[in-house]
């Protein structure tokens, strides 16, 4: 075994010991996964894996390293960048992958990618001509 | 500041290009000839041709303590980067069929699904799958 296949296997033990744990957390986060684009809030999440709110989402965070929020807005800004491709509109998109505001939608967008959703698409349509 | 490069030691730059490109299929995106018949050699992901680019440098030919570097990493089985994936086990058993070899079978460890391979030019290499 190599160094750093011992240095895994000794993780395993003491960070991913508890598998019951894990698979609650990997539903949580498969959940976001497919309905991110619903009204998700953690108060439902949390009732699902029958869990409360600030123990679930201290637990997401320490296994995925962000909170579930972060998660979820990331998710989002991810597809949307797919709808954007395809040539959505802005508005459409925003609505599509669950954002109820438009102004924060851009906000975050221009955060998370340097540009607003209008530029981005702009560009990536006129790439395709 | 923005983040776009990462670089990856190889010992030779068209070998890692073949193994880098035909194997793991990242696409080309910069090659740029230096001085000494080396290159300023840029890959990116197919489907991500905005995201980082992946810098093939021999600078283990031409800078010894990086060479030594490189060879502890690859004896500890230490991965030098790691690639994200979808599947895991779906990319060991496509690299396995292209002759390519594992130090580490696909492993769950946690919330994370992991396996390691020889790029062939020095390095392990990790694929991570998020479960």
């Amino acid at each position: 075994m190599t160094f750093y296949a011992t240095k895994l296997k000794n993780l395993q033990t003491s960070l991913y010991k508890n598998q019951g744990q894990i698979n609650a957390i990997i539903a949580v986060k498969n959940y976001i996964d497919t309905n991110y684009e619903t009204d998700l809030n953690m108060d439902l999440l949390s009732k699902i894996q029958l869990v409360s709110k600030y123990h679930l989402i201290r637990l997401f965070k320490k296994y995925y390293g962000l909170t579930p929020r972060q998660y979820l807005i990331n998710k989002r800004i991810e597809k949307s960048k797919e709808y954007l491709v395809a040539g959505m509109t802005v508005t459409k998109t925003c609505y599509a992958v669950g954002f109820t505001s438009l102004g924060s939608f851009s906000t975050l967008f221009k955060t998370k990618t340097g540009e607003t959703p209008g530029q981005f698409r702009k560009e990536q349509l006129s790439r395709k001509e | 500041m923005k983040i776009t490069i990462m670089s990856i030691p190889v010992l030779d730059q068209e070998k890692a290009f073949k193994f880098y490109t035909e194997k793991l299929g990242f696409i080309k995106k910069l090659d740029t000839p230096l001085e000494g018949g080396n290159r300023w050699l840029t890959l990116v992901s197919p489907e991500w041709q905005d995201g980082p680019e992946l810098l093939l440098e021999p600078a283990p030919n031409h800078f010894e303590p990086m060479k030594v570097f490189q060879n502890a990493l690859m004896d500890a089985g230490i991965p030098w980067t790691q690639f994200d994936v979808e599947d895991v086990q779906a990319e060991y058993d496509r690299l396995i069929g292209l002759g390519v070899q594992f130090s580490m079978k696909p492993t769950e460890m946690g919330t994370w699904k992991v396996a390691v391979f020889n790029d062939t030019c020095g390095n392990n290499i990790q694929l991570i799958e998020t479960l």
